[in-house]
Formats: C-alpha cells, sequence, structure tokens
C-alpha cells in the first residue's frame, strides 16, 4: 500500500501556482499581459510574476482611492481589529511564508522562521497602536483665551509604498502595516528581485477583513511602476523604502509637482529592531481645531 | 439591408404624393405601421453584440486619442435630472458646460446642458453667450406615465422657457402592448409642440426587453420625426450599451439611404469613462460614417463622464496622471 502511495507521488504532475497581482481587491494578472522570471537567490526558476505597467499603477490608485473613504472613516478600534485578524491568517500559513521567504532570501528553514515570526508580530504591534497613536501625537493645545483647541491626526490619503529590496517579507510588512493602520491606503511595489511573498501577502489580505482596495500589491520593475506612481495628481505622499539613490531622487522630484509627502529612503540594518512610530506619523496630518468654551456666555465675544 | 425594405414596401413607396419622405405611408393606419415595424429584419443578438465587443477593442492613442477626447468633450449633453438640484447648482453646470476645464481654456464647450423644464430659464441664463445649447427633459420623464395633454402642456412650458432641444420619453407601456399608432401620434404631436426646437425621442431601451423592439421603436421614431433618437433615461438599471447603440446606429444610417432624412442618436447614462466614450466613436465612424461624428449628430448624455474625459485631457498634456482633485465635484 505505501509503496503505490509512493509511486504515485512520484508519478504526479506538478502544480504550479500563478502568481497575479492584488488589486482593488481581486487577482488581475497585469494589464500589459507581461509576466518576468522570480529566481531564488542561486539563480534557480521559482515563478512568474507579473510585470506591472503604469496603467496597473493607475488602476491600484483608482482603487486606493475609492477604499480610502470607508477604510480612513473606519474607527481606529476597527481598524486596529483588522488588522490583528491580517496576524491571525498569517499564522495560519506561516509554513507557506517560511518556504517562501527561505527560497527568496536564502535563508535556513530556521532562519526565514524567525523573519515571518517577526512580521506577524510586527502586525500584531501596528494593530495595537491604531486606537493609540492620536494620543500620542495628538491633544488638547493649551491656548491663552477662551478656547480648546484640539489637535487630531488624520491619515494623508493615498501612499505609494516602494517595499524594501531586500527584506522581502519582514521589511514589506514593516512598510505596509504603519500605512495601513493609521488609516491611508496603500499602492505596494513588491521587492523587484523577490516579490513572491508581497503577492502572496495579497491572498491573506484578502481573506481578513481589510476592505478591498486598501493594500493594493503590484510586481515589476520598480523603477517602472514607481515614475508614474510619483507623478500621479491623485497620489498624496510617496514612501521611497525600496529605491535606490538614484530613482530617489528622481521619484521625489517627480513627487514635488502635487506636494506629496515623501518618506526618502533611510538605511535599515536590521528590519526586526523596534521601529518606533516614525513610519506611522510620516503619513499622518495633524488637524487643528479651535472651540470656542462656554465659558463666556452671551456677554462675551460671540466668535 | 434597407434595399430588402424597398423592396417590400415599394408599392407603399409609390403611393406617397406629398409625403415629406418616402416611408410617410408606412403610419397611414395602426395595421401599416404594425405591418411595417414587424416586418424589419429580426435583429442577430450574438452578431451585434460580437460585432459592437469586436469595435471596442480597437486601440486609440496618442494624436488620435487627443482628437477622440476633444469630439467627446463637444458632444456631452452635460445631464443633471435630480429631485434635489437647485438653481445653484444648475448655473455651476453651466459654467462648467461652457468652459468645462477653467485651467485650460483649450477645452472644447460641451455640446448642451439637460435639465428639467422648471430649471431652463436658469440653464438658459447661465450659458448665455456661449454655443452650449439648453436641453430640457419633457412629457412626465422619467415615466411618460401622464395625459397627452400634460405632457404637451410640459414641452410648451420648456420652449417657452428657451430650451433650445426637447428629450421627450415614449409611452413605452403602449409600445410593449402593440399601440405604435399612439405612440407615433404622441411623438408628432410632441414634434409640434417643440416648434423649432430639435427633439431628442427617448426609447428606454432597458425596459423595451428585445432588439427587436428596439429596432422597432428606432424607426417609429425616425418615422414620426424625432430629430435625435435617444436610448435611455439614465434612471433604470440598463441604460446606453454599446450594443444597442450599435443597433441604433445602423437604424440612422439605413433611414437616411432610405429617405436622405439624417437623425442624431444620443447614448444616455452609464458611460462614465473615457475609454467607453470613445468605444462609441468607433462605433459611431464604422457604422453610420463620419457624417454623424459632430455634434450636430452625436450626443453623450452624461454627466460624470465629463470629469473622466478631463483627467484624461489633462494627462494627455501633461504626461502625469491626473486626479479627482483637479476637476469640478458635481
Amino acid at each position: 500500500m505505501s509503496d503505490k502511495t509512493g509511486k504515485t507521488e512520484q508519478n504526479r504532475l506538478s502544480v504550479f501556482k500563478t502568481y497575479k497581482l492584488y488589486v482593488g481587491g481581486k487577482f488581475p494578472r497585469s494589464e500589459s499581459g507581461r509576466v518576468y522570471e522570480v529566481t531564488d537567490s542561486q539563480g534557480n526558476w521559482l515563478a512568474n510574476a507579473p510585470l506591472s505597467s503604469r496603467k496597473d499603477a493607475r488602476d491600484a490608485v483608482v482603487a486606493a482611492r475609492k477604499a480610502f473613504g470607508g477604510w480612513s472613516g473606519a474607527t481606529a478600534y476597527n481598524r486596529g481589529q483588522v488588522l490583528y485578524r491580517v496576524a491571525e491568517m498569517l499564522e495560519g500559513r506561516r509554513g507557506q511564508f517560511v518556504h517562501e521567504v527561505a527560497d527568496a532570501e536564502g535563508l535556513s528553514k530556521s532562519k526565514a522562521a524567525a523573519q515571518v515570526d517577526a512580521a506577524i508580530d510586527r502586525w500584531v504591534w501596528y494593530a495595537g497602536w491604531t486606537d493609540k497613536i492620536a494620543q500620542v501625537v495628538g491633544g488638547g493645545n493649551p491656548v491663552a483665551g477662551p478656547y480648546f483647541n484640539l489637535s487630531s491626526p488624520e491619515p494623508t490619503g493615498v501612499v505609494a509604498v516602494l517595499a524594501p529590496q531586500e527584506s522581502s517579507f519582514l521589511g514589506l510588512v514593516s512598510v505596509i502595516a504603519p500605512v495601513i493602520a493609521t488609516g491611508n491606503t496603500a499602492v505596494v511595489v513588491a521587492s523587484e528581485r523577490s516579490p513572491l511573498p508581497a503577492l502572496s501577502l495579497g491572498e491573506v489580505l484578502a481573506t481578513s477583513d481589510v476592505p478591498g482596495g486598501v493594500v493594493n500589491v503590484l510586481s515589476g520593475r520598480t523603477a517602472e511602476i514607481a515614475a508614474p506612481l510619483a507623478a500621479h495628481q491623485d497620489v498624496n505622499a510617496i514612501d521611497l523604502a525600496g529605491a535606490d539613490e538614484i530613482l530617489a531622487k528622481e521619484l521625489e522630484i517627480a513627487a514635488a509637482d502635487n506636494l506629496k509627502r515623501v518618506l526618502r529612503p533611510q538605511p535599515v540594518d536590521d528590519w526586526s529592531a523596534t521601529p518606533g512610530i516614525d513610519r506611522m506619523t510620516a503619513f499622518l496630518e495633524t488637524k487643528t481645531v479651535w472651540h470656542p468654551t462656554g465659558s463666556l456666555g452671551a456677554s462675551g465675544s460671540a466668535y | 439591408m434597407y434595399t430588402r425594405y424597398a423592396r417590400r414596401y415599394a408599392r407603399l413607396v409609390t403611393m406617397s404624393t406629398a409625403a415629406p419622405h418616402a416611408l410617410a405611408d408606412a403610419a397611414a393606419s395602426d395595421s401599416t405601421l404594425r405591418r411595417f415595424l414587424h416586418g424589419l429584419p429580426g435583429v442577430d443578438a450574438v452578431g451585434l453584440e460580437a460585432r459592437a465587443a469586436s469595435l471596442g477593442t480597437r486601440s486609440i492613442k496618442t494624436t488620435a486619442k487627443a482628437y477622440a477626447i476633444d469630439l467627446a468633450i463637444s458632444m456631452v449633453d452635460l445631464t443633471t435630472l435630480e429631485g434635489a438640484d437647485t438653481p445653484g447648482k444648475v448655473r455651476a453646470l453651466g459654467a462648467k458646460a461652457v468652459h468645462p476645464d477653467p485651467t485650460d481654456r483649450t477645452t472644447p464647450a460641451t455640446a448642451a446642458v439637460c435639465v428639467y423644464p422648471d430649471m431652463v430659464a436658469t440653464a438658459k441664463a447661465a450659458v448665455a453667450g456661449s454655443s452650449v445649447k439648453v436641453a430640457s427633459v419633457a412629457t412626465a420623464f422619467p415615466a411618460g406615465r401622464a395625459p397627452l395633454s400634460v405632457k404637451l402642456a410640459d414641452v410648451r412650458e420648456a420652449v417657452a422657457a428657451g430650451a433650445d432641444e426637447i428629450d421627450m420619453v415614449i409611452d413605452r407601456g403602449a409600445f410593449l402592448s402593440g399601440h405604435y399608432l399612439k405612440v407615433y401620434e404622441e411623438i408628432v404631436a410632441v414634434k409640434e409642440a417643440c416648434g423649432a426646437a430639435r427633439l431628442k425621442v427617448i426609447f428606454e431601451t432597458g425596459e423595451l426587453s428585445t432588439y427587436d423592439n428596439i429596432r422597432r421603436a428606432s424607426w417609429l421614431g425616425m418615422l414620426a420625426g424625432a430629430d435625435f433618437i435617444k436610448t435611455s433615461t439614465g434612471k433604470v438599471a440598463v441604460n446606453a450599451t454599446p450594443a444597442n447603440t450599435l443597433l441604433m446606429l445602423e437604424a440612422v444610417r439605413d433611414f437616411r439611404a432610405q429617405t436622405g432624412v439624417q437623425v442624431g442618436v444620443k447614448p444616455a447614462g452609464g458611460i462614465r469613462t473615457s475609454k467607453d466614450a470613445i468605444k462609441f466613436l468607433v462605433l459611431v465612424n464604422e457604422t453610420a460614417g463620419e457624417d454623424w461624428l459632430d455634434n450636430h449628430w452625436f450626443r453623450f448624455g452624461a454627466s460624470s463622464l465629463l470629469n473622466d474625459l478631463l483627467m484624461q485631457r489633462q494627462k494627455l498634456a501633461t504626461g502625469r496622471y491626473s486626479g479627482p482633485d483637479y476637476v469640478t465635484v458635481d
């Protein structure tokens, strides 16, 4: 019996996975129909990934814009629950991600597992921040007048995120999670050389209560996709983590046209270190409101 | 195709004496009208949809795209038909129709603004001095369920207030129950009430159930003297589609070949993107021909379409994708 089973397994045809983009809650192929070969660190073929075009970038921005109202309007508590759900779903597919990260980055199984665990813990960490960030960076301001003066952080809008090139999963999570935790929506350009963990993350997001369009994942040549995103008039901010020095400069110039918020690439030696709140505050805008107190009564300024 | 009708109706055609065109006798009575409309060839639904879909695959790029976008802008009937329309909203719409993109004065004006009859005077004042026309829906739009006297009064009021064009709805109930002559006479009466205003006849294709009915309605409308035939009100689930617009374009082409009278076409409702609009222009060019590629003969009934056309126009001019922050919200 066992002999027979062994034989059938040997004869079984391989079932290869077709990696697809994640845009607007759906899994389209690239509009251009192009793919490119993704290899492991030794140069062995792993899969074909979609080679996105500028039109895929445009479609992703439309999807992200459409999702922004609902996501930014959701309560911070609700966003935290949703992000925690992402961590739960990731935990269930841990084996798959360990495998993909090991292939992509040439790590041993145990080191890859450590990366994936750190990434899952990072989702949980940012999930906790969603309803606390406002207390840390917002607040009531003391002013010399009969007013309340309140500052509250608000999401910037659609953020283009160029994922780090080297850390294909922990780095990726570390740039996506802070963007969406604060209520922004994201168009993510996956690591050019190792996009597979990012494309699989799309599948996780699709099954974990994150509304379609909140995160959109594109794979392909970073420079090709990033240029139209940086120049796009309906993108509010761009995280250049995955751009090299020359590309970052070009993109920053293109982004200046509609006054995008730009997060310049910062060297990160160890993605597993505690990230701090900088990546969250980078894509928050502080809204300050003045509100007259009732103490003046009818006799005071009516303003 | 039209030679077949000509043969079938040769007797009727030769009978005509003082008729405005060759097919006038088809509407001599309810029975001749039914015989004519039911004698029209049946529509090959699969073939029609395949043809419309294949014409939608044309790739229109660079200078041709720029031309198509400007042409499409000039064909838009910028429409607001809401219960919540205010004079302020209509004035804003008029200003947008005259200068769709205030940051770029080379943008052509739209063809018309389309409003309810009580807003005609406001709209007329808002577009005064420009080439933009004022169209008004009338005849108890969108249902058309009102006595003829009320419908005619609706039309007369709109014309008196200065409407250049009237968009009427046909009585779908009468059409579907086979009372073609009733529909015909109603269109004739409305046409008369229009005076100098051009008459667009709305069939509400989404309620006509079959392509055969859309073809029959198109011929019925044209026989009755419509200046334009229009797909829909925009108030039902199925509005303008490439297939039903293609069918109507074939009808106006055949009608002109047979009678020498040119009739315009206006798809309305559901056309939201530049890509869709350009597909319709391809249909026009390939079916009716270049003579219809002008806002006197082809219109888009739309509101949100204009913003997408403007964003695409900005993209072509600057090379950067534009966004909804750079066009007006209406």
